[in-house]
């Protein structure tokens, strides 16, 4: 594998994409929300129990590439528990690494796995999918189960 | 399995055969610039020739040309260089001509591509005769350009869009058509080879199944005619549409074939100047064949441009050049299959330049990306195609797709590089 593909498709990418986490629908969401990439057909669907402002449980389900299916588990981990404040303030943060656009507040920790995909335009929106979803399920009115 | 020592021998029988057709892929290559160029230290290996082809230096010549010697407006002035430019316009609408078989120039119309030149036909011949209930039938193969016109026109007039269903190897089943070639039927658009599968459709055969039901056909050439030889009088279609870019020429240039006798029938495209003989506010005379459907100025330059591509073409053993895409199609299904994972999707017993697969547990983008690493360029995605994608329950594919200045080389690297896809993935 040559460096630029280390950079991109780093091993914990490979090992999410593998072993998806919180992988599967949530009976007990409410918040949901679809997400879809036309350029290469990936759909995601995420589910959140969101109680008191604390992001209590999310998963999601759906099809994807390598880099949308890890950005998807990967966003679940790093969202749960997390108050909707904060999940909203790591969506500005992954957003701003993976576009290279706009100020990096800080660290992502694990997330900076992807920062490889500011050099592939084309697959951006791949990593940012779940994100973007995340943030349409964050801004619905609370008890909202409808899709955006 | 392609292995180095095989590999060669494969090289040195198409040499051999090539040879003796007196076509040379690889003498043809050093025609594209571009493909001199090289991605991250490689060789490009271009196989995406079913998006867009590559151009030989006698397009870009010819457009440079236009440009350098010729620049003018046509059909409107009396000095020397519009007379230049409208010569070599119009000749290149009898180079297209001679191209398609068609019997008479007034049957060439110049599009910006296939997609134009199905609008076309969809507002100025199915718009005005379509009545409530009338069918239009397509097939479950189409490019998104040949469904989308007819879901809009049929919309609009209250008919009925129809879909021939497509096989498991990726053929058209036959007897779904004739069962849903009705009474009604008005028009049938197919296309001629599948830009997602690479079938070859039985044209001839559909189109004078409809004609005996008093349909009209317009066939979807944008991928056939670099491919296939194409004699529209042969297969007896009534439209026939191309893009000039998939066919080594300049983009923002199509082509519509269409027999005289229905473009007489019909109603112009759109209105403005070229298109007419005489303008007062009370009533507009238009122009003959093919100008009404010509509104506006038309890409000159790309006209001009194409008309070199099928020169350029027609010099080359359009056989011989068939029989090596056939082969390179043949030795990269062979190569490919024995990759473990890898299914081929579109099995058609006629299919051509083509090579669309899935690679278990690999998601078509992550090919995609991997192998341009590597310099090898495909495509990937559900190309225009999502009905059909649906049908083989994929939301995409990658596919390989080839051209006269493609060779074992280029398989080559694209097998190398799969095998590196798995070997990430694995
Ligand atoms: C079968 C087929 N039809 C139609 C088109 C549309 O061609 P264009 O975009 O040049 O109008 C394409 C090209 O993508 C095609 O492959």
């Amino acid at each position: 594998m040559n460096a630029e593909m280390r950079e991109l498709y780093q091993e914990a990418i490979l090992d999410h994409n593998r072993r998806p986490r919180n992988r599967g629908s949530l009976a007990d969401a409410n918040r949901r929300a679809d997400g879809y990439n036309p350029l290469c057909g990936d759909r995601i669907r995420l589910f959140l129990k969101i109680e008191d402002e604390i992001v209590k449980d999310v998963s999601f389900e759906g099809a994807g590439c390598a880099i949308s299916t890890a950005s998807a588990s990967m966003m679940t981990q790093s969202v749960k528990g997390k108050s909707v404040a904060e999940a909203y303030a790591l969506f500005e943060g992954f957003h701003a690494m993976a576009t290279d656009d706009g100020e990096r507040a800080g660290d992502l920790g694990k997330l900076e796995v992807f920062c490889g995909v500011k050099e592939f335009p084309a697959r951006v929106k791949c990593a940012t999918l779940a994100w973007h979803t995340l943030k349409a399920a964050l801004t619905q009115p609370a008890d909202s189960t409808t899709t955006e | 399995m392609l292995t180095a020592g095989n590999a060669l021998e494969l090289r040195a029988q198409v040499e051999n055969e090539s040879c003796e057709r007196a076509f040379d892929a690889s003498r043809a290559r050093l025609d594209f610039p571009i493909l001199r160029h090289r991605i991250r230290g490689r060789e490009i290996a271009y196989l995406d020739n079913a998006a867009t082809t590559q151009k030989p230096q006698a397009v870009i010549d010819a457009e440079m040309s236009f440009y350098t010697s010729e620049c003018s407006n046509v059909h409107r002035g009396v000095h020397t260089l519009s007379q230049r430019a409208t010569a070599s316009f119009e000749s290149s609408r009898d180079v297209v001509r001679d191209f398609v078989g068609a019997s008479d120039r007034k049957e060439i119309i110049f599009t910006r591509g296939t997609t134009e030149a199905i609008n076309l036909v969809a507002q100025s011949f199915a718009r005005p005769r379509l009545q409530p209930g009338d069918e239009v039938l397509i097939t479950e193969m189409e490019h998104h350009s040949d469904i989308v016109p007819w879901q809009l026109v049929c919309q609009e007039r209250g008919a009925v869009l129809r879909v021939v269903p497509v096989t498991d190897s990726g053929e058209l089943e036959l007897e779904a058509f004739h069962r849903l070639l009705g009474p009604r039927t008005r028009l049938v658009g197919i296309v001629h080879v599948s830009n997602a599968l690479g079938t070859i459709n039985p044209v001839r055969d559909v189109v004078r199944a409809a004609h005996d039901r008093g349909a009209v056909v317009l066939v979807d050439g944008a991928q056939a005619v670099a491919h296939i030889p194409v004699d529209v009088q042969e297969l007896g279609c009534d439209f026939y549409a191309f893009s000039g870019h998939k066919l080594y020429g300049p983009t923002g240039i199509g082509v519509l074939y269409g027999k005289r006798e229905l473009l007489e029938s019909m109603p112009p495209y759109q209105g403005g100047g070229d298109m007419i003989l005489s303008v007062t506010f009370a009533k507009t005379t238009y122009n003959e064949l093919p100008y009404k459907f010509e509104a506006g100025t038309p890409n000159i330059a790309g006209a001009i441009g194409l008309g070199a591509a099928i020169r350029y073409l027609g010099a080359l053993p359009f056989t011989a050049v068939m029989r090596h895409e056939d082969e390179l199609l043949r030795m990269a299904t062979e190569a490919l299959s024995s990759l473990p994972g890898l299914r081929v999707i579109g099995t058609a017993r006629r299919k051509t330049a083509v090579l669309s697969f899935v690679l278990e547990g690999v998601h078509p983008h992550d090919i995609g990306t991997i192998i341009d690493l590597e310099g090898v360029a495909i495509r990937t995605g559900h190309h225009c195609a999502q009905p059909l994608m649906e049908r083989f329950g994929l939301p995409a594919t990658a596919r390989a797709s080839f051209g006269l200045y493609n060779t074992i080389s280029d398989v080559e690297a694209l097998y190398q590089a799969l095998q590196h896809v798995e070997e990430i993935f694995r």
